[in-house]
């Protein structure tokens, strides 16, 4: 893939600025952020806290609006300088996915549902979405507690039934708000191999936003916020088997 | 797209259906509330109703018998009988008494009436009709009495013969039927002491006892103890001929006042029984807006039980419509199972009330839209609270 192609299809950023309230009271949350996530990527986001990790997932998930700056989503504009794209909902539902700290699986469905949810909002019939549920179910190997309620399942096993609901439209992108807190270190390990392998078999552009040292020296490419910016740093991408 | 709301309620539905059955037994306490007002109307109107009477002629400026105390000489119906329209009139006599029985009381009203006439009781339940021109009677079946029983009224014993139904006085009094002369008893003759000392009385007054004039004692101590006196004069109409317009010449003529079935009606729902109807009534408001203010509250609740869950759903692209459809339904789930037990309760309970509490199926359809029309209204507190979570607030920060 060329990299005009790559960038059509990618997550970009550029100078984007959050300020929460005016005046003297004024918070900077990001102050000119630009960064660029391709298809097949899994790229790290650190920072300290309040350094502006969780704003950034916001505006990236059209959750909250951008001071300024321009965002695009696989080449489509979603925010430049003060517009905004129409339906960021459907937005949302159809392309990206989303991963929490914690699974924050809906409690009174079970696993199926929990997953089949996705494909169901975004208007597909309630046996077509099972079999999709199912089948990432199958991938992410908890289809054997497809009936069971969150309440039933591990933390492990509830955060692969969360990377199976965000993956159930086949989003492009998915934005991850750290994974990996809730989990033992080797839990951890195992979520973002997970996230890698998907990454690679769907050509999902991931950011992962964590403070987990264990987990960084797997990503190839990671952003380290300070002070509103972000920096670009050369990762590991340390392989699994060492 | 699966109904959110009824898998929520599947997943917790012990909380659910406790928090229903909460709920209707505060509808159910309504239910009954309004199956007393009903009851209390048809208390009020059964008496009336069961005479079959055109016109009730009564005292002068007075809205006798049931609203006023009215008193005629029992010898007004003969001269009405013979007035052109009417079919038939009727002497009947009403007095609110304490029956004695097995050493017990019972509050009752006394109807007197005369046999074939209007005023009888309508239909029996048991036993026969009053047969004897003396001492026997026919009671309603709330005063617990027996076909065969031996009942103390006043002065006299009296053998009740024949049971009827739901025949109640405007206060829900169960109504014991006696024959006329019976009644005029009971209601007008006074006890030995009084009658000795009323006699006392005469002969030690001057004006009427006065030498030489005998008679006049004897007279007005005849006319003090009479009985021939009744409370009101019931006329049925003659085929073809107008209630009002033979009212009116009873009126006229005779120097009565006549009410006709509809202003009898109205006197008894608006002058006797309206009072107690705007209480129960105050209480049925009260109590309404005490359940729209519990529905709302375990509504609101409910719902920031599961603020996150909202928050995910607006997140991965919910639409406010399917949040709003899920508070919703789960409300009218509360209310549907509210309703339902509140009937059950209000049917089990309806006859340990001493007084009559009727339900009618109408009040039962007006309840259940009320009680939608309650959980819809309350359901919008817990919308907006819904429709206000941000998707943002299921990241944390």
């Amino acid at each position: 893939m060329d990299i005009q192609a790559a960038c059509s299809k990618a997550i970009r950023m550029e100078n984007v600025v959050k300020t929460y309230g005016a005046g003297e009271t004024a918070v900077h949350a990001l102050k000119g952020v630009s960064l660029c996530v391709y298809p097949g990527e899994v790229v790290g986001l650190v920072g300290a806290s309040g350094s502006g990790k969780t704003t950034l997932l916001q505006c990236l998930g059209a959750i909250i609006d951008p001071t300024s700056g321009l965002i695009e989503l696989g080449g489509e504009v979603i925010y430049d300088n003060g517009w905004k794209k129409e339906d960021l909902r459907a937005l949302r539902r159809d392309k990206i996915g989303f991963v929490f700290q914690a699974a924050y699986l809906i409690p009174f469905l079970d696993m199926l549902d929990n997953v089949a949810i996705m494909p169901m909002l975004a208007g597909k019939d309630n046996d077509k979405a099972r079999a999709r549920a199912m089948e990432l179910l199958k991938v992410l190997e908890v289809d054997h507690r497809a009936r069971a309620k969150p309440s039933e399942l591990s933390g492990g096993e509830q955060q692969r039934v969360a990377i199976a609901r965000a993956l159930a439209n086949n989003p492009p992108f998915i934005l991850a708000d750290e994974p990996t807190a809730p989990l033992d270190s080797h839990r951890s390990l195992l979520v973002i191999k997970l996230l890698i392998e998907l990454a690679a078999q769907y050509q999902t552009a991931i950011i992962v936003v964590t403070h987990d040292d264990k987990i960084l020296p797997h990503f190839k490419r990671i952003y380290r916020l300070r002070d509103g910016i972000a920096y670009e740093e050369e990762g590991m991408g340390r392989p699994f088997d060492e | 797209m699966i109904n959110l709301a009824s898998k929520e309620i599947a997943h917790g539905w012990v909380r659910y259906v406790l928090t229903g059955i909460g709920l209707g037994l505060l509808i159910g306490v309504t239910m009954i509330m309004t199956g007393l007002v009903r009851g209390m109307m048809e208390d009020a109107l059964s008496l009336a109703r069961g005479t079959y009477a055109d016109l009730w002629v009564v005292q002068d400026n007075t809205m006798g018998p049931y609203a006023e105390t009215s008193t005629l000489y029992d010898d007004v119906a003969r001269s009405i009988a013979g007035l052109p329209g009417v079919e038939e009139a009727s002497n009947v006599a009403y007095l609110t008494v304490q029956a004695k029985h097995a050493g017990k009381d019972v509050r009752a009203m006394v109807a007197g009436f005369e046999h074939g006439k209007p005023g009888q009781p309508p239909y029996l339940i048991a036993g026969r009709p009053i047969t004897k021109s003396r001492y026997e009677a026919i009671a309603d079946n709330k005063t617990g009495f027996k076909v065969g029983d031996k009942i103390n009224i006043r002065r006299n014993e009296y053998t009740v013969v024949g049971l009827t139904s739901k025949m109640v006085s405007s206060g829900g009094d169960p109504v014991i039927f006696l024959a006329m002369q019976d009644a005029q008893e009971v209601q007008f003759q006074k006890d030995n002491t009084s009658i000795y000392n009323d006699r006392n009385r005469l002969a030690a007054n001057p004006k009427i006892n006065r030498p030489g004039n005998s008679g006049l004692l004897e007279a007005v101590t005849d006319m003090q103890q009479s009985n021939h006196k009744v409370n009101a004069v019931l006329v049925r109409i003659q085929d073809g001929h107008d209630p009002e317009i033979v009212a009116e010449t009873i009126r006229r003529w005779k120097h009565f006042e006549v009410y006709t079935y509809k202003q009898m009606e109205s006197i008894l729902l608006v002058k006797v029984i309206a009072n107690a109807l705007r209480q129960l009534g105050m209480f049925m408001v009260i109590l309404a807006v005490v359940s729209t203010a519990i529905i709302a509250l375990l509504i609101y609740t409910m719902t920031l039980g599961k603020i996150k869950e909202i928050a995910v759903l607006k997140l991965i692209g919910a639409k406010n419509s399917t949040i709003a459809g899920m508070i919703l339904q789960e409300a009218c789930g509360l209310g549907l199972i509210g309703f339902l037990v509140g009937k059950i309760t209000a049917t089990i309970l309806a006859p340990l009330f001493p007084k009559r509490v009727e339900f009618l199926v109408f009040d039962s359809f007006v309840i259940f839209f009320i009680t939608v029309v309650i959980c819809v209204f309350a359901s919008l507190t817990g919308i907006r609270a819904a429709l206000r979570v941000q998707p943002a607030s299921a990241i944390g920060g």
